[in-house]
């Protein structure tokens, strides 16, 4: 049989997915590096530990090039997330007058670019308050990073954000890593989907809980609670 | 088991042709026996329908037996109507309760332009099984049992891929309209096979570029097209798919230019 039909990869549906999966697992990945540094704060040592730990990926220039990396995984996983909302709203131009996704679906699943929507939110919110007021621009001069963090997170509302956040990355990521790994095709025997779909699940509650942890220990500690 | 008889209320999608505009439109049911299929509830409202000088509402059906893959509508939300594994010619009128408003709508996708009424053309599956769902050469007639070696698990999956009947169930219940699930299908069954392997990588390549240009979604991985397949073809074809594809497109043949 010739060849009649064929695409460059990354212009075929199953390209375009591929790099979802390859972006979004690899910022999975970034999440525990995060967290990692992140649980330094629960240490109780006035912030020296973390504060040392942020000095340190200041002046690494590793670290920078791994920063890089994983701002173009975001801008890649974002901007191929906006596309394919657009191509798959376009293949289906008049929808349904009744239609019960709930029967066939998590709704976690098909709100993924619902989700992804808020963590962009979240992840500009984020970064403007930590990695651009205090790393890249040092707009507060004199305040350490710890110090900031603990300011930012007693504030009872902007914890609150925090958490709900959290509570929406548990979400996308609770669908996410299955639908990555599937995507790359590790998922054909149902013994490995089911393990992997668990992996994803216990991943989708952990990673989050562990990050809002942080927040809401130093808003308790802050409040005299603790 | 007696029959029971309920009065119901359809609503209907009506579209005079392929570029008309359509509308619902309602239509009562009285003494609607259990026992009757989905289609024919469909045809006592058209006997109705020409009774009353009426137009006809054109639907798919071709054996009722469910293995065609002819019928196929959006019953209540759902793909082939609310019962599992069940094609709309399959699906009886006991499913419903007396008194219902069961709402009737044909497939909805780009690919899958309405014809009439509930009618939808799916040239475009027939297009992706000619860019590649065949075997290209004469392999003879059925060989005799064990005489080629297949481990039992690889049949069956074979098996239960080629159960796929094409009526595009995947497509219509999935929120991209993607076709991964035909396709992977289709593919998945060739490929495991010892005379479809040859051409396993050509296949993937055309087939999942056809299902491009044919302007189906893109898979998310929802599972939606698994829970309303009526022939419950799995999930797990789709991965063997992508498998299939990337490997196709990311290794070289020794020979390949």
């Amino acid at each position: 049989m010739e060849v009649k039909l064929d695409v460059p990869l990354l212009t075929s549906s199953i390209g375009k997915k591929l790099l979802m999966a390859v972006t979004g697992l690899g910022l999975t990945f970034f999440l525990f590096g995060h967290l990692a540094g992140n649980l330094l704060l629960l240490k109780q040592d006035g912030g020296v530990a973390f504060n040392e730990y942020a000095a340190f990926m200041k002046s690494s220039p590793p670290i920078w090039v791994s920063e890089i990396l994983v701002f173009a995984g975001f801008v890649m996983h974002i901007i191929q997330g906006i596309r394919l909302t657009i191509l798959n709203a376009k293949a289906r131009p008049v929808g349904y007058k009744r239609n019960k996704g709930s029967a066939n679906s998590t709704f976690y699943s098909r709100f993924m670019s619902v989700t992804g929507t808020i963590l962009l939110i979240f992840l500009i919110i984020h970064l403007w308050s930590f990695f651009f007021k205090h790393k890249l621009l040092n707009l507060e001069p004199g305040v350490d990073l710890y110090t900031a963090v603990v300011l930012a997170f007693s504030n009872v509302y902007y914890t609150l954000f925090y958490v709900v956040a959290m509570v929406v990355l548990a979400f996308h990521l609770a669908h996410g890593v299955q639908s990555a790994v599937q995507t790359l095709g590790w998922q054909i025997n149902p013994k490995v989907a089911r393990c992997i779909q668990n992996i994803g699940y216990a991943l989708a509650v952990l990673v989050p809980a562990a990050f809002a942890m942080v927040p809401l220990y130093i808003l308790f500690a802050t409040q005299g609670i603790f | 088991m007696s029959a029971n008889y309920i009065n119901i209320t359809v609503e209907v999608w009506r579209q005079p042709g392929d570029k008309a505009q359509g509308r619902f439109e309602t239509y009562s049911l009285q003494n609607i026996s259990t026992h009757m299929s989905f289609l024919e509830m469909l045809d006592v409202l058209n006997e109705q329908l020409q009774k009353e000088g009426k137009e006809p509402v054109a639907f798919d059906h071709d054996c009722r037996e469910g293995i065609c893959g002819s019928c196929g509508m959006y019953i209540n939300g759902r793909a082939h109507g609310p019962q599992e594994l069940t094609t709309a010619c399959q699906l009886h009128m006991r499913t419903f309760q007396d008194g219902e408003h069961i709402v009737v709508e044909p497939w909805r996708a780009r690919a899958f332009p309405v014809l009439k009424d509930l009618v939808v053309d799916r040239g475009a599956f027939d297009r992706i099984q000619q860019a590649g769902g065949f075997v290209s050469i004469d392999t003879g007639s059925a060989p005799d049992a064990n005489e080629i070696p297949i481990p039992k698990p690889i049949s069956d999956y074979a098996f239960e891929a080629a159960a796929c009947i094409g009526c595009g169930a995947c497509v219509a219940a999935c929120k991209n309209a993607s076709a991964m699930l035909f396709v992977s299908a289709k593919v998945s069954h060739l490929a495991l096979l010892p005379q479809g392997q040859v051409e396993k990588r050509e296949r993937v390549k055309a087939m999942v570029a056809q299902m491009d240009a044919e302007g189906f979604g893109n898979c998310s991985n929802t599972g939606a097209c698994e829970a309303e397949c009526p022939k419950g073809i799995s999930l797990s074809n789709i991965a063997r798919m992508n498998r299939e594809y990337l490997s196709a497109k990311l290794s070289q043949k020794q020979y390949d230019k």
